[in-house]
């Protein structure tokens, strides 16, 4: 038994030390050499060197001048370091209920495509569907006194197809869009 | 569902297939000592690590010694992850200043992270320091899994040796598994995440200022509404890639970020998705061909990947259906499938990856013991959470955890040809050897523990409204749902979670450890003594009345006995819960 121990304790703290601490730094290395932009998480700056953002997290929007991001369950609202979902079920009044105010948001303008009303997993989901994006091109060109044409073009060279052609969804991610959006037509000018 | 799901799916499994008889060749090789392409690198690194840790890689163990030797470094571990865990405010590698973890969730989160459980009751990014995640949790992604393919190829020894006492040596298997399987592969997938996008670095969390400031209101204990402004958002950031790897590959399963892989961090793009979920099914669907090879029998893999994929095909149509098809109690949504949406029932599911991906995931984690999730499980139609919840009821055995889905495949194998000679009326045979009384008696033994731990606990639970019911989000069939789902997935050694149950709690936090605690260590006692037993037997040349193991029969039957276990034990509580809730959905019914 003694033996055993001895030899469990050893192993432990050896392949500890090559599993714990060789490995992840030799990957973080090699990440900061090769990949540091992606390794840091693909941040976005201003012309100003402000911090505005990753490009894989997504921003709360929900003012009338910009595309709505999905609703979130992270924290109070895309919460970047309290990622989570609604964890609500299918039956859950709550979520009924949340649907029915985010519904009532968008305005009576038809049905509403499902991801704008509904929480993603993270909390953070950087995208909408390319549905949701166009769904908001009639009011954006309103608030913003834009051509709705212009607004449409605009939504149509942020789509990101299927990777590859095949894998995942087609998406929009908002916040670039909404950057986008800002370097065209700033609110302020219109109003 | 569309046709772009149908292709994805249908690659999935090719690729599956096609990495199948490569990766279980190899294993083989590893563990019979043979010689591989590595072993110029690896075997002085092999050599040094037997005369530091006092190990003689020549002897062979007992299955009891074995089963010791596992026990004690297993207790080893556990230790060091809670000592981690309560000392990292005073460690290095904690930039966001990380207070210690409280002794009832370090206790329980070190039991989980031991067991290849990963479940996981607190949020990584608030609670669990740098080097904590790197030494004390990542760590265990590799020895976990190193420890479950040990017993495995264990169990599989037992099966192809002949009047032998011996399965091998633990220490041995463990270094094989973790220097030439486990590492190298973890090591190339790392780089290749973080070159699609995964995150990996030890800076601080970064503080960004939003585009568009928010006014945020939030009801308080007192039922008071205050209204806030939010104008910055702080970013996560971290060692991401390195454990994501072996997260996966290892079917450990748990997140270094709290939504795990439906974090953009932790995995951004379909693609990495597509290998995230091919890394889950690499080794234990290598391990049928192992199976076969070991044993001297390679139809006989097959035929067990048979039995395994068609399990894997139904759940996924399931699923996938039920997810498609939406949530018809939403008013004013349009959940309809076009060129530009995906439609269904998107509610805890990320944009990029869709129904098809989502679907896809949910099955492929629980069917393995992996527990990472790309989408809410507790979000899913009633049919749609079903399917990851009998997953993990028929025992993770659809390829399965790291090792652990073989062995507990061979339990249901064991008791497929005992049935067999059953229903022909002779003495059943398992490759030449006899099933004898106390192999049958081991093999219900493993199959009884099981439900015992999980109906038994989620009894008491369900019957207690301050500390059990008091931990739910949601309420009706899908309360009853959330329990079950936390003590199946917790002894299963999953890791997944209905995570709206807030499981964080002194009573939750204590039994779903020591479900995980006797999910993965007592039901291993029987499973080695039977071990044990088959290696000691003598071989019978088959004859014309031998059950043959090798044919469509066979895999009919082995799933048909699956399918007949998991139904009478838990078709019961399954009907209270998903199944209730599916029919008062149809009805219109909704639950406060």
């Amino acid at each position: 038994m003694k033996k055993h121990i001895v030899t469990s304790l050893l192993y432990t703290l050896v392949t500890g030390l090559l599993l714990g601490i060789v490995y992840p730094l030799f990957i973080t290395g090699v990440a900061h050499v090769f990949f540091r932009n992606k390794a840091d998480g693909q941040l976005l700056y201003s012309k100003a060197g402000q911090l505005e953002g990753s490009k894989l997290i997504g921003q709360p929007f929900t003012g009338v001048s910009y595309f709505h991001s999905r609703p979130s369950a992270a924290g109070t609202g895309y919460d970047a370091q309290a990622s989570s979902g609604s964890n609500l079920g299918p039956t859950s009044q709550v979520l009924l209920d949340r649907v029915a105010q985010s519904v009532a948001a968008e305005g009576k303008r038809g049905d509403v495509p499902v991801d704008l009303v509904t929480a993603s997993g993270s909390g953070l989901d950087p995208d909408i569907t390319p549905a949701a994006a166009y769904f908001q091109v009639d009011r954006i060109a309103r608030e913003r006194s834009m051509d709705k044409s212009q607004v449409r073009t605009l939504v149509d060279k942020h789509v990101t197809p299927r990777e590859f052609g095949f894998l995942g969804e087609p998406r929009v991610n908002v916040l670039a869009l909404n950057l986008a959006l800002d370097a065209a037509k700033p609110v302020q000018a219109s109003r | 569902m569309t046709s772009y799901g149908w292709i994805q799916i249908f690659l999935f499994f090719l690729a599956v297939l096609a990495l199948a008889r490569p990766m279980g060749t190899y294993l083989t090789r590893v563990f019979e000592r043979r010689v591989t392409f590595l072993d110029r690198l690896l075997n002085p690194i092999e050599r040094v690590l037997y005369r530091v840790t006092g190990v003689n890689p020549a002897e062979e163990m007992r299955w009891s010694e074995y089963l010791l030797s596992m026990l004690v470094f297993s207790a080893a571990t556990a230790l060091l992850t809670y000592v981690l865990e309560r000392m990292q405010a005073f460690l290095p590698w904690n930039p966001q200043k990380l207070a210690g973890v409280a002794p009832d969730l370090a206790w329980n989160t070190a039991i989980s992270f031991t067991t290849n459980t990963n479940w996981q009751s607190y949020v990584p990014e608030s609670t669990m320091s740098y080097l904590t995640q790197m030494l004390g949790l990542a760590t265990h992604n590799f020895w976990s899994a190193a420890v479950g393919l040990a017993l495995a190829i264990a169990f599989i020894r037992g099966i192809a040796r002949r009047e032998m006492q011996t399965l091998g040596n633990f220490w041995v298997d463990m270094t094989r598994g973790i220097l030439w399987v486990l590492l190298p592969i973890s090591a190339i997938f790392a780089i290749v995440l973080v070159s699609q996008g995964v995150v990996q670095n030890l800076r601080p969390y970064d503080s960004v200022k939003l585009v568009e400031a928010q006014k945020v209101s939030t009801t308080g204990a007192d039922g008071k509404t205050t209204t806030s402004d939010v104008t910055t958002q702080t970013i996560a950031q971290g060692p991401i890639a390195s454990q994501e790897a072996i997260k996966m590959l290892g079917t450990n399963g748990g997140g270094f970020l709290n939504a795990n892989s439906a974090h953009p961090f932790e995995n951004p793009t379909p693609f990495t998705n597509f290998l995230q979920m091919l890394s889950i099914f690499l080794i234990p669907a290598g391990l049928t061909v192992t199976l076969g090879q070991m044993v001297g029998s390679p139809k006989h893999g097959w035929a067990v990947f048979a039995a395994m994929s068609v399990l894997f095909a139904v759940g996924l149509i399931t699923c996938y259906a039920a997810e498609a098809h939406g949530n018809p109690l939403l008013r004013g949504v349009d959940q309809q499938v076009s060129a530009t949406q995906a439609g269904g029932n998107m509610e805890g599911k990320e944009v990029r990856f869709g129904i098809a991906d989502s679907a896809l995931f949910a099955t492929v984690t629980t069917d393995a013991s992996c527990g990472a999730v790309n989408s809410m499980h507790d979000s899913f139609t009633p049919l749609g959470g079903l399917v990851p919840l009998v997953n993990i009821l028929l025992g993770e055995i659809i390829f399965g955890g790291v090792g652990a889905g073989m062995y507990g495949m061979l339990i249901f194998v064991v008791l497929a040809v005992f049935i067999a000679g059953l229903m022909v009326g002779r003495t059943p045979e398992y490759l030449g050897k006899k099933i004898e009384a106390y192999d049958v008696q081991m093999a219900m033994l493993y199959l009884l523990i099981f439900p015992l731990v999980i109906l038994g606990f989620a009894a008491v639970t369900v019957l207690a409204p301050s500390f059990g019911l008091s931990s739910l989000t949601n309420h009706g069939p899908h309360g009853l749902s959330e329990i079950l789902y936390a003590y199946a997935s917790t002894t299963g050694n999953n890791g997944s979670a209905f995570a709206g149950l807030n499981a964080n709690t002194h009573w939750y936090n204590t039994t779903l450890g020591l479900a995980m605690f006797i999910g993965r260590f007592l039901m291993l006692i029987p499973m080695l003594a039977l071990a044990g037993n088959l290696a000691a037997k003598k071989t019978v040349p088959a004859t014309s009345g031998t059950f043959p193991v090798t044919t469509p029969l066979f895999t009919t039957l082995l799933t048909g006995v699956i399918v007949i276990v998991g139904a009478l034990t838990f078709f019961p509580v399954l009907a209270l819960g998903p199944v209730l809730e599916h029919l008062l959905m149809a009805a219109g019914q909704s639950f406060k």
